[in-house]
């Protein structure tokens, strides 16, 4: 083959670039999404990788609700006899009060004993102050400051203790940016915590004891001999570098959920490339006959077009590299709060290659369809120019571009999705959605057409029409802008019908006051000080904690020699549970199995009747009439089950996986809960206050501040999924300025036309809004429906929650597609407006 | 003299709303080197038809069309192009230059094609046939920029650029008005002299016809006359 095709592909690029270089911006958006959003996983990835003793603040932490146990506590002892740095916090929830500002809050109160962390440097304010852990004050969080309304230098209540506030703690590199904001931290010495007596029976505390052992075997001699000694106890054994990944896979998780957003909109950018190719040949079947004349061969126009297509994608996918390489410097800070750790971008030249080739084949596997069409001009075109181009009946190569066309987005969305399932589905979902928008993108379009007005004036009906003329581009048009109004409508759907049901406050008679650790003699007290209203409607629920010691018979530590198919599942038998006792169910609850107490069979004497969830008695393989052995404070009680229910986790109330006859625990130990309605935020941190003062050890919740916290993670992490469903919005936009600009040619003549015939030149804008206003009508129709079905399906299915349309989004979502379309559509004709016709009429 | 093009009981038949159509039939016609032939006939009457199979664009339903010795239905429809790249020039109604390329870029095309000598050699080519046409100053021009006489002279420099042996010419003054029309005839005519090529010429304009040694006359797909006389 000659030079030739270059050489021509290089001449015609210039005008090429004019012409459809719009096109190349779709691609560039894509590029942009998926280089961002890779380099920035693999940002997270390396910086919590690098920082993994940092984070954990040590190599190997044990964690467990309870003390350890003698074995364990002798082995880290043996650690640190060898010379090992170890060290041990105990954190438990504790409500704290401000007497200078009268705020109450409920505070995570963590003791630290010992020099950790091992790594890393703790930035306190006034500096130097960790370590001594404050002497006879308390560090804190800079939130507990806020939230507190307190200053370095006032004193808090913690339980029984009045202590002051001696400094804040700025920079632990152990804290995750996340938990600091639903639970902030103070920070004291043991002795401190033990004076402040908030732990008691059935308070909810956590003990991790850290070791340093920087040198890899010794430290897997250590974790192998931990893990065996703590087997069943409820003891967990990290490494830094296990909790690194698993805080990796967390991130990298929702980055290729992202990525797939990503990708979506650099397939829509492919839909775009494909439509103006289309179009861009179609223009040039006479150029391309006058070639052959001439004496090109196929191959050689084929691939000159091809070089041309290729040349624009990949300025289109190096401006995309570059556009992401951009973004991704900006991702950290958008996503600050929820990082576990300080991203620090690094620009990686494999990632951005990886982008631009991925970009630059989409756009090559895309226009490869509508370029095989160059092979059919006949050479006689340039003679007879009515002569129309038949296309070949059966064409391999045409079965070969469609076949290459759906192997590599398949290939893309296994390369970007968490897992090859998630891909193939992605792939699967991606077809499905693309044939119901084009199904009905095209229908609507038939139906349009034959409702078409007869009447009415001229403008309108030639504005209408013009989604009918030859080489129209309606429905792939229809398609790109649908799919982004698909994706911006589901994702703000789901986020509206999520924050509604987080809103609580705004539920009239839902408890918005969660009261716990509430001892046995507390509870008259503690009630008490609830407003009359508030009191009679409060839901007072007993906790009794519990550890399953047996299950038919057998011990615990025989269940091992089961068959697999009948033994229970470690985590439901090793997790503590707290049980309650009740004669009724509640609303979240639903019988499904057996009799409630009164229409129950009896039981033998000594044994407790219990109601078991339903998916937790597949967890433990138990059934009807099968007895469970439970340790309730060293005393074993034996129940029987007689019912089994669903229930319905979501509700906000005290749910429970195991309910027991009433009387049946009522002389174990048990801590109360207490559920309550206090309308007013005056009136509940009144309350709060007044518990913090009679009651030190009871904690209690707000559960409006809950919900602002979750609230405004939700809203971050929305934002990010926004921000790339707007990139396949405006990838859908850029299709249509795509689309339009290839056909410019076309819309000038007819606008010559016009005009010349004696149309005004605000006729032909009429004409040119309503086919755009149609336009965007059918794309809303088409997106949005197929949004709100797929939001209901993601609510109802997904999260079991109840769907409501927000018709303010729906409306907001058409408004802007309309302006946006119409701008963009506008601005693409704004030539075709002000240039005189004769010179479009004679082609100059 | 030796006969380049030579055409057997050449036909064309299309298939038009389900029956056959015949637009050419029977016609046999030779043309010896350097020869001037006018094609001459009403519209409808099969010129183009009979143009773009004696210049390989269509293949023939009946006969055949021998060019320059080479049997054209021994060619594939690459091969043919490859033939008319090394051997055949082009001047058409609509002069059809590539709008996105100069006019020096669309007189380089043929030999881009050819890919024969060094780019500056075919560059200088392009540059003196523009010269030779009139239009040395606008070489960086965008046919868009220029008038039509204007298009249909690089159009000629772009035919004679590769020196073929046979030029064919589609009604090369019908998208002009007449005086810009005779011009480009004169030039034609003088660069034909120059390269000493075989013009084959369609057109329906008598007077163009009577300056032309030879008039090839169809009538309904039929060849009616073959006037071989002293041009006007």
């Amino acid at each position: 083959m000659t030079r030739f095709p270059l050489q021509l592909a290089r001449w015609e690029g210039r005008q090429s670039l004019r012409r459809v270089g719009v096109y190349m911006l779709s691609i560039s958006l894509g590029v942009a999404a998926l280089v961002a959003v890779r380099s920035f996983r693999e940002d997270v990835a390396r910086s919590v990788r690098e920082e993994a003793q940092v984070l954990l603040g040590a190599d190997l932490r044990l964690s467990s609700r309870a003390s350890l146990t003698e074995p364990v506590q002798e082995a880290v002892d043996s650690l640190r006899g060898e010379g090992r740095p170890v060290a041990r916090t105990t954190t438990a929830g504790s409500m704290v009060l401000a007497p200078s500002s009268g705020v109450t809050r409920l505070l995570q109160v963590r003791a630290v004993e010992g020099d950790w962390p091992f790594y890393g440097e703790v930035v306190t304010r006034p500096e130097g102050l960790w370590g001594g852990e404050g002497g006879q004050g308390v560090l804190a969080d800079p939130a507990v400051l806020t939230q507190l309304s307190v200053e370095i230098g006032d004193t808090l209540v913690v339980g029984e203790l009045r202590v002051p506030l001696v400094g804040s703690v700025e920079d632990l590199p152990t804290s995750l940016g996340f938990q600091t904001a639903i639970g902030p931290r103070i920070y004291l010495g043991p002795d401190l915590l033990e004076e402040a007596g908030i732990i008691g029976f059935g308070s909810l505390v956590r003990y991790e004891t850290y070791v340093a052992i920087p040198d890899a075997p010794s430290r897997d001699a250590a974790v192998a001999t931990l893990e065996s000694l703590t087997e069943g106890d409820g003891v967990s054994v990290e490494t830094a570098d296990e909790q690194a990944e698993d805080l990796t896979d967390a991130v990298g998780f929702l980055g290729r959920y992202l990525g797939l957003v990503g990708l979506g909109a650099l397939l829509l950018g492919g839909v775009g490339v494909g439509s103006a190719i289309h179009v861009f040949v179609k223009e040039r079947l006479t150029e391309v006959a006058v070639l052959r004349c001439l004496g090109a061969r196929q191959a050689s126009v084929f691939t000159a077009y091809l070089l041309q297509a290729a040349g624009l994608g990949l300025m289109g996918a190096v401006l995309g590299g570059i556009a992401g390489v951009l973004i991704q410097q900006a991702l950290p800070l958008a996503l600050a709060g929820v990082l576990p750790v300080e991203v620090d971008p690094e620009l990686s030249l494999p990632t951005l290659a990886w982008g631009i080739g991925t970009g630059l084949w989409v756009s090559l596997v895309f226009a490869l369809l509508p370029l095989l069409t160059i092979r059919d001009a006949p050479p006689l075109r340039a003679l007879r120019q009515a002569l129309e181009v038949e296309g070949r009946r059966t064409d391999p190569l045409r079965w070969a571009a469609i076949a290459l066309g759906a192997a590599s987005v398949v290939i893309l969305c296994l390369v970007e999705a968490p897992s090859w399932r998630e891909g193939l589905g992605f792939a699967i979902a991606l077809a499905v959605t693309t044939l119901i928008l084009w199904a009905a993108g095209w229908s609507l379009i038939r139906v349009t057409r034959s409702l078409l007005p007869r009447r009415g004036p001229y403008t309108v009906r030639q504005g209408l029409n013009n989604l009918f003329r030859p080489r129209n581009q309606t429905v792939a048009v229809t398609l790109a802008l649908g799919f982004g109004a698909f994706v911006v409508a589901t994702v703000l759907q789901v986020r509206d019908n999520l924050a509604r049901d987080l809103a609580v406050e705004q539920l009239e008679g839902q408890p918005n006051l969660l009261l716990f650790d509430i001892q046995d003699d507390q509870r008259a007290g503690v009630l008490g000080l609830l407003p009359e209203d508030a009191r009679s409607a409060a839901e007072v629920t007993p906790l009794v904690p519990a550890r399953i010691q047996g299950i038919r018979g057998r011990r615990r530590s025989e269940f091992q020699e089961l068959p697999e198919e009948e033994r229970p599942s470690g985590w439901a038998v090793r997790r503590d549970y707290r049980h309650t006792y009740r004669g009724e169910l509640t609303d979240a609850e639903v019988l499904v199995q057996g009799s409630w107490w009164s229409d129950a069979p009896e039981v033998e004497e000594g044994v407790a009747r219990v109601s078991l969830e339903v998916d937790l008695a597949t967890e433990l393989n138990v059934g009807l009439g099968d007895r469970i052995t439970w340790d309730v404070s060293g005393v074993e009680v034996e129940s029987e089950v007689v019912s089994l229910r669903t229930v319905d986790w979501s509700r906000f109330q005290t749910n429970f996986f195991v309910v027991f006859e009433p009387g049946s625990l009522a002389r174990a130990p048990a801590t109360w809960v207490v559920l309550a309605r206090v309308d007013g935020e005056d009136r509940r941190a009144g309350l709060l206050r007044q518990l913090v003062e009679t009651f030190p050890n009871v904690s209690a919740l707000d559960i409006t501040r809950i919900q602002e916290v979750v609230q405004a993670i939700l809203e971050q992490v929305t934002r990010a999924i926004a921000v790339l469903a707007g990139f396949a919005a405006v990838a859908g936009v850029l299709v249509l300025a795509g689309a339009l600009a290839a056909s410019r040619h076309q819309r000038a003549r007819e606008g010559a036309l016009l005009r010349t015939l004696g149309a005004r030149r605000g006729q032909v804008l009429t004409v040119l809004l309503t086919e755009y206003l149609a336009l965007a009508g059918l794309a809303a129709l088409t997106g949005i429906g197929a949004a709100l079905v797929a939001s209901w399906i993601l609510i109802t299915q997904g999260f079991g929650l109840e769907y409501e349309v927000n018709p303010g989004s729906v409306a907001a979502i058409a408004g802007g597609m309309a302006l946006l379309t119409v701008v963009s559509g506008l601005l693409g004709s704004r030539e075709l407006l002000r240039r005189p016709p004769l010179p479009v009429l004679r082609g100059q | 003299m030796s006969h380049v093009i030579v055409a057997e009981g050449l036909g064309k038949t299309y298939q038009s709303g389900g029956r056959p159509l015949s637009v050419l039939q029977d016609v046999d016609l030779t043309v010896t080197a350097r020869e001037i032939v006018a094609i001459l006939g009403p519209s409808g009457s099969g010129k183009t038809t009979l143009l773009g199979l004696l210049a390989g664009l269509d293949t023939p339903s009946q006969g055949r069309v021998i060019l320059d010795g080479q049997d054209l239905a021994g060619l594939n429809e690459d091969d043919r192009a490859s033939f008319r790249a090394r051997n055949v020039g082009f001047v058409f109604q609509s002069f059809h230059l590539l709008p996105s390329l100069t006019a020096l870029e669309n007189v380089q095309v043929p030999l881009e094609l050819l890919g024969e000598g060094a780019a500056g050699a075919r560059r200088q080519r392009a540059q003196e046939l523009l010269d030779r046409v009139g239009l040395g100053d606008r070489i960086g021009h965008y046919p868009a920029q220029l008038s039509g006489g204007e298009q249909q002279r690089v159009a000629l420099a772009r035919a004679f650029s590769t020196r073929p042996r046979i030029l064919f010419a589609d009604e090369p003054t019908g998208n002009l008005d007449q005086s810009t029309g005779a011009r480009v005839i004169d030039l034609l005519e003088e660069l034909n002299a120059e390269s000493r090529t075989t013009l084959i010429m369609v057109t329906h304009d008598m007077e163009l016809a009577q300056r032309t040694p030879r008039v090839i006359r169809l009538s309904r797909g039929r060849l009616v006359g073959d006037e071989v006389g002293v041009p006007a």
